[in-house]
């Protein structure tokens, strides 16, 4: 079997016996890649062929030279009776968000296009240091700021490889669709608001957002600071765990790392759900949605399958022994995407502020008359739309005369959200949950340009994620089934500070059980594409 | 209907402070969706909340690194820094001639 089948617990098992070369495993990921990704995302894209539209457009730059050297080393240490790590010749993908030396960190904007860091994330640097093979930088919505991925300043952007004509969802859609086409066994990706699970739902993977603190910022271009966790996507739960393991623990270089010793996520997998408390909640079985005209919130049901999942997830976890704990209140689940729109916008104006055009990145060629100037038509042409529009409503939301209407409540709000979750996971309350179930997202992919310029509706698309975050509580999307069109269903886990083990186990007890299901054994259709050829 | 919360004098006045420049049909677009967003964000205010509910700046206690010794820890670098920038002079970043003040006050 091709090492591109394998997963990455499987791949380091055998590179560490010797029983297959950390080579092998990446020239066979580089033919994948070469099989079905098309050209990178790039910044003047040629006009695409109808067999370029069908392919998968993950990356924005592949590192083939990076990775052999890397390999390289992984055999050398086995050579001299070294263990090259937990992750040894394992091909990781980096969502390019994450400045990596040696490589072009774009953040998918013109404004970045030729930065190329001098020095690495520490979240990318553990992973190297795990042995793993850095294969390239994913693409993604210009500096995260989006949920299918459409927004990137590289085109062609990804496409989602069980359906080419739908979206992968985003931010971290180009990780999400190498997972899933099998280019690589593990991304790096990164959760804001939902930036993780929501492509892993749509491309029919795992993701995990952790605990806010538990893995470094360190290297990782912000977005939101006070939001923002790096993460992994990957096929299986267990590998997951596997690369959550490498990623967490305290970073001095980020003053928000935790400092909580990190468990065993592997060794807790297998220790079932028999006694656990999983909660349903009636707040996340639809969403509240405005009217942009008349500002007036409306009730909208979701799509009925994804309701349905929930509810069979839950019966699966009831027959292992969990208890389902039914009519679990979350009402302020409602204002989480108001909250993100004031919130995360304050965070992003202000963290997009350093890009002018001076110490590096992309500065006008134009002539100009002054500095302003310099900053103003740099800015203009390096940065796309959405970017200028996060920049005018987190100045306007924040702005001295407004701060108390919106931002002040924004934060007291969030507040709100917290205590939703602290009541549900209340050891002594009456709740008591290990996890709350519920669906990732509130339809599955929806088609490509369908979405794309309405800035609410894309927002909307992360109601179900972004509760996480504004709480700083750790969660996890997985597969679930598959919807009539054939696209993947994924329902979510929530969990309590810092238990990123329980969520796991939760979720891997339900992907062990349901292992034989009809709806795992179908392939996406950018395998299935591959394979005629 | 909801009355337009962004006029267009007021857009422009923030597409100024943000030192952006945008052509009309970008201005179109962007204002269009910043009073919409604004109309999503229009339940925040009638939220009730009470007065003893703080404000969280994060969703967790931050039990983060405590302050670090002040010590200096110079980049082992520096020159694949100044090599970014699109143009430099020496060990100096250069940039176009700083705005200044004319005596009327201009």
């Amino acid at each position: 079997m091709n090492s591109t089948a394998l997963s990455a617990l499987e791949i380091a098992r055998r590179v560490r016996a010797g029983e297959l070369s950390a080579s092998q495993v990446l020239e066979e990921h580089l033919a994948q890649i070469t099989a079905v990704d098309g050209i990178s995302g790039q910044l003047d894209p040629p006009a695409l062929t109808p067999l370029e539209e069908q392919k998968v457009h993950a990356f924005i730059q592949v590192t083939a030279d990076l990775a052999r050297l890397q390999a390289e080393q992984v055999e050398a240490k086995l050579t001299h009776g070294e263990d090259p790590g937990p992750l040894a010749g394992v091909p990781v993908s980096i969502k390019d968000i994450f400045c990596v030396q040696g490589t072009t960190t774009t953040a998918g904007s013109r404004i970045l296009y030729n930065f190329r860091p001098p020095y690495t994330a520490t979240t990318v640097a553990r992973l190297e240091q795990a042995g793993a093979l850095i294969l390239g930088k994913t693409n993604l919505d210009e500096f995260t700021y989006g949920s299918s991925s459409e927004s990137s300043a590289f085109q062609p952007h990804p496409n989602n490889p069980w359906n080419t004509q739908h979206v992968t969802g985003g931010s971290s859609g180009g990780s999400a669709a190498a997972v899933a086409a099998h280019e690589t066994p593990l991304s790096l990706g990164t959760d804001t608001g939902g930036s993780i699970r929501q492509p892993s739902a749509f491309c029919g993977v795992v993701g995990l957002k952790p605990t806010y603190g538990r893995t470094s910022r360190y290297g990782l271009i912000a977005f939101g600071s006070s939001l923002d966790c790096p993460g992994p996507l990957a096929r299986t739960v267990s590998d997951a765990a596997l690369m959550l393991q490498v990623l967490a623990g305290n970073d001095p270089k980020d003053s928000t790392s935790a400092i909580q010793p990190v468990p065993d996520y592997l060794a807790a997998l297998a220790e079932g759900v028999r006694g656990l408390r999983i909660g349903i909640s009636p707040d996340y079985d639809h969403i509240a949605y405005p009217d942009t005209k008349t500002g007036e919130m409306g009730i909208q049901a979701i799509q009925p399958e994804m309701n349905q999942a929930v509810r069979e997830v839950a019966q699966v976890l009831a027959s292992l022994g969990a208890e389902i704990v039914e009519n679990v209140p979350m009402p302020n689940a409602r204002h989480g995407i108001p909250t993100y729109f004031v919130i995360s916008r304050v965070e992003a104006a202000s963290n997009l502020h350093r890009f002018d055009g001076v110490k590096y990145g992309y500065r006008t060629q134009k002539p100009v008359q002054d500095l302003t100037e310099l900053y103003r038509v740099t800015r203009a042409e390096g940065f796309g739309l959405q970017p200028k529009l996060r920049i005018l409503m987190g100045m306007y939301v924040s702005a001295a005369a407004h701060s108390a209407h919106y931002y002040q409540k924004a934060l007291r709000v969030r507040s709100l959200i917290r205590a939703d979750f602290e009541r549900a996971f209340d050891p002594s309350g009456p709740y008591r949950l290990d996890a709350l179930l519920t669906p990732t997202t509130p339809t599955t992919a929806f088609r490509r340009k369908e979405v794309l310029g309405d800035s609410v509706l894309m927002q909307y698309s992360d109601q179900m994620t972004v509760g996480a975050n504004h709480a700083g509580i750790p969660a996890i999307s997985i597969p679930a089934g598959l919807d009539k069109q054939g696209l993947p269903i994924g329902v979510q886990f929530f969990g309590n500070d810092f238990r990123e083990d329980l969520i796991l186990r939760v979720a891997y007890a339900y992907e062990q059980a349901t292992l034989q299901a009809d709806w795992r054994q179908v392939i996406p259709q950018a395998l299935r594409t591959a394979e005629v050829k | 209907m909801l009355p337009e919360k962004i006029t267009r004098e007021m857009f422009d006045k923030l597409v100024s402070l943000a030192a952006l420049e945008l052509d009309e049909e970008e201005s179109e677009y962007l204002r269009t969706e910043l009073n919409h967003q604004l109309a999503a964000v229009k339940e925040l205010s009638e939220i009730p909340i009470d007065e003893d509910i703080a404000p969280s700046l994060h969703g967790i206690d931050c039990q983060g690194n405590p302050p670090r010794p002040d010590e200096w820890q110079p980049f082992p670098d520096p020159d694949a820094i100044l090599a970014l920038a699109p143009e430099t002079r020496g060990r100096y970043f250069v940039v176009p001639e700083i705005a200044q003040l004319s005596q009327e006050g201009k």
